[in-house]
């Protein structure tokens, strides 16, 4: 045994792995698992196909399962969907969760809502856990301290059986904010610059720890944004070192440890931050005091770029050219200013209580401009209820806006609802890619104030943008 | 019965570069609940013409391939979004092996999770011969009938799966003892991250 003193120093990532291996040095890990969640667009094919197989969920109790990807989100909904087959993914799933005796919350439970939002809301999700869910954004839950992945279905189906994957280690990589947001700039925005800056393909392989001042001084929700959006990097997770605000957060949660186990939790947890000097395969270093409100004007998150600035000079090229064309786009790809058919607020990425009241904070008192049409998706029912305590949901429906039930609803398109060919889109979610939110339909992303800005004035625009209310006081 | 020992026909050249998995099956297309019923959605945005009509340009419309199960493909092949149904329409289509240059890893993983064969080889030559091909696992061979030969790559653990029919699933469940010694230790240590049942 070496003493704990001599040991190398060790980042928050290799803390959680080491822990968790079972076997194996190089190549393929033996890795325990602690938490898998499930949704209905895989969840229920991973099962069923265990059921097919005759092989049983090793151990229910860490299994969650929720409706949120093609769950109906308009008010009075049932198991029917707008896409033809959706009611078939959400019974299977229901029944075979059912049968595995597997945590389920389904239509009509008001914990029900985006598997990221709830995982975290619940207490599922822990600072320390390895977690898995088969959706590209279950890094999301990295803002906890939580080792929280995406995977396929057939690598769900080996977690449920056994409580373990077969991986490769992936590498580190140390992304450092220092300073302080500018007011107006949100968690989304910081993400946006970073994979503006970083590329698509940035951290590739990668787990991204995020650190620095303006990490700590982030909210968990801001946090939440931030490793959500760490896929739009190419990252194979994000994580972040928990810390009070972090503990504050969870006491008390429904599936967080209580009593003596808490206390023994915590004093696990208050050892999960990179030691000093811990070596890191990639690092990179921002000034949170750059960073300006951020739209995305191309086909993937990476063309972004700040709201009212010139664009920079990108080389032409075959793919630039297939962008613009898309989004209908002049040469110069600018966007503001261009008349805009949707707002959509709602996702894993935004639609967190923080989300809705900076955007009611826009939308109180304004209206949506005609021929807009808005949509507001809390990212769960308790969201949703809180919300509504507070009297948001009076200010989006007297802006114009619809106010649905939770899930996933218009972030991407899979054959149900969608915004029309051409239409144009300011969207609070993570992704801009080409068809994402229906067949033509272009999307630019931005954060939740400047999606409610857009939808006032009708354009792409900011909230600085806005004329100030009638008798408000500068 | 997943078992892989050879696989033999004339081979379907669609050689092209950055296939992705949109162009292998289309979101859309992707309606069932289950690994099954994606057959019909292959490559359905490049093999369908207007009214679902076979589209006689594309290759795996021409009868000379029909019920080939050794496709050949370029560079990159698999990339794009890493659905997992790219792997199962393929299977159901009747596909055995993919033979291309290079593939994208998360599409090569699902291949042998799916006991589809990816073999690393120079597709294009093969192409050119336009002849019948067997490709023997066992051996990493790719041959004509009239003796041409290639070899193919694979990766150790990757190539005993799909020679032993046993999944990754039955590999790691064989490897029960440890898991359970391990979660044991584990449970002691970390009492506070495992969720008891409902009467556990």
């Amino acid at each position: 045994m070496t003493d704990s003193s001599q040991q190398s120093p060790r980042s928050l990532f290799a803390k959680i792995w080491d822990r968790h291996v079972i076997a194996g040095e190089q190549g393929a890990i033996l890795l325990g698992i602690d938490r898998v969640w499930l949704h209905e667009r895989t969840g229920g094919v991973a099962l069923a196909e265990l059921e097919r197989r005759e092989r049983a969920v090793r151990d229910p109790a860490q299994v969650f399962v929720t409706m949120d990807h093609v769950v109906d989100t308009l008010p009075g909904r049932g198991d029917a969907t707008r896409m033809p087959t959706g009611a078939d993914f959400i019974r299977t799933t229901r029944d075979a969760a059912r049968r595995a005796g597997l945590t389920l919350f389904d239509i009509g439970d008001e914990r029900q809502g985006i598997v990221h939002t709830i995982s975290v809301e619940q207490g599922v999700a822990l600072p320390g856990l390895t977690l898995v869910c088969p959706d590209s954004h279950t890094s999301t839950q990295g803002a906890l301290g939580c080792l929280a992945w995406g995977i396929g279905s057939t690598e769900a189906e080996h977690a449920l059986a056994t409580m373990t994957l077969r991986l490769e280690r992936p590498k580190a990589m140390r992304i450092l904010v220092e300073g302080t947001l500018a007011p107006g700039a949100y968690a989304k925005d910081l993400a946006l610059f970073l994979v503006s800056k970083l590329g698509s393909a940035g951290a590739k392989g990668h787990v991204v720890e995020f650190a620095g001042s303006a990490i700590e001084a982030l909210s968990l929700e801001g946090r939440m944004t931030l490793c959500n959006m760490a896929a739009e990097l190419g990252a194979f997770s994000a994580i972040i070192a928990p810390d009070e605000k972090v503990f504050a957060y969870l006491q008390g949660r429904p599936f967080a440890p209580s009593g003596e186990a808490w206390e023994a939790a915590l004093a696990d947890w208050r050892v999960l931050a990179s030691d000093p000097g811990a070596a890191f395969d990639a690092e990179h270093r921002f000034d949170a005091a750059e960073v300006r409100p951020m739209i995305s004007w191309g086909t993937n998150p990476q063309q972004s770029r700040p709201l009212g600035c010139a664009q920079d000079a990108v080389p032409p090229s075959e793919a630039l050219g297939k962008a613009l064309a898309y989004m209908g786009l002049g040469d110069g790809g600018a966007v503001e200013g261009l008349p805009i058919d949707g707002a959509f607020i709602g996702s894993c990425t935004n639609a967190r209580i923080e989300d809705l009241r900076a955007a009611a904070d826009v939308l109180a008192g304004r209206t949506v401009a005609p021929g807009v049409r808005a949509i507001c998706v809390p990212s769960s029912g308790l969201v949703k209820a809180q919300a509504e305590a507070e009297g948001l949901d009076k200010v989006f429906l007297e802006a114009g806006f619809e106010w649905r039930e939770p899930g996933c609803s218009m972030c991407f398109f899979v054959g149900g609802e969608s915004f029309g060919p051409g239409e144009r889109v300011v969207s609070s979610t993570n992704r801009n890619f080409e068809n994402r939110q229906g067949p033509g339909t272009r999307t630019h992303i931005a954060s939740p104030a400047t999606v409610a800005a857009s939808a006032v004035l009708g354009r792409i625009a900011g909230v600085g943008d806005l004329s100030p209310l009638a008798g408000a006081t500068a | 019965m997943n078992a892989f020992t050879t696989a033999s026909g004339l081979p379907v050249p669609l050689i092209e570069d950055n296939v992705d998995t949109d162009i292998i099956i289309p979101s859309r297309e992707i309606k069932s609940v289950g690994k099954a019923g994606l057959a019909d959605g292959l490559f359905a945005g490049r093999r369908y013409r207007e009214g679902r009509q076979p589209d006689p340009a594309f290759v795996i419309n021409d009868p000379r391939y029909a019920g080939s199960p050794i496709l050949l493909g370029g560079t990159n092949f698999g990339c794009g979004s890493s659905r997992e149904a790219a792997v199962w329409a393929l299977k159901e289509y009747g596909f055995q092996v993919v033979v291309a240059p290079s593939f994208n890893p998360i599409f090569k993983r699902n291949c042998v999770r799916n006991f589809l064969l990816p073999a690393i080889a120079d597709a294009e030559a093969i192409a050119a011969t336009q002849s019948v091909v067997t490709v023997d696992l066992a051996e990493r061979t790719i041959r004509t009938d009239t003796g041409q030969a290639w070899g193919f790559q694979i990766e150790e653990e990757a190539a005993a799966m799909l020679l032993s029919g046993r999944d990754e699933i039955d590999f790691t469940l064989a490897q029960a003892a440890e898991i359970e010694a391990w979660r044991a230790q584990d449970r002691a240590a970390r009492a506070w991250a495992y969720l008891r049942g409902n009467g556990a």
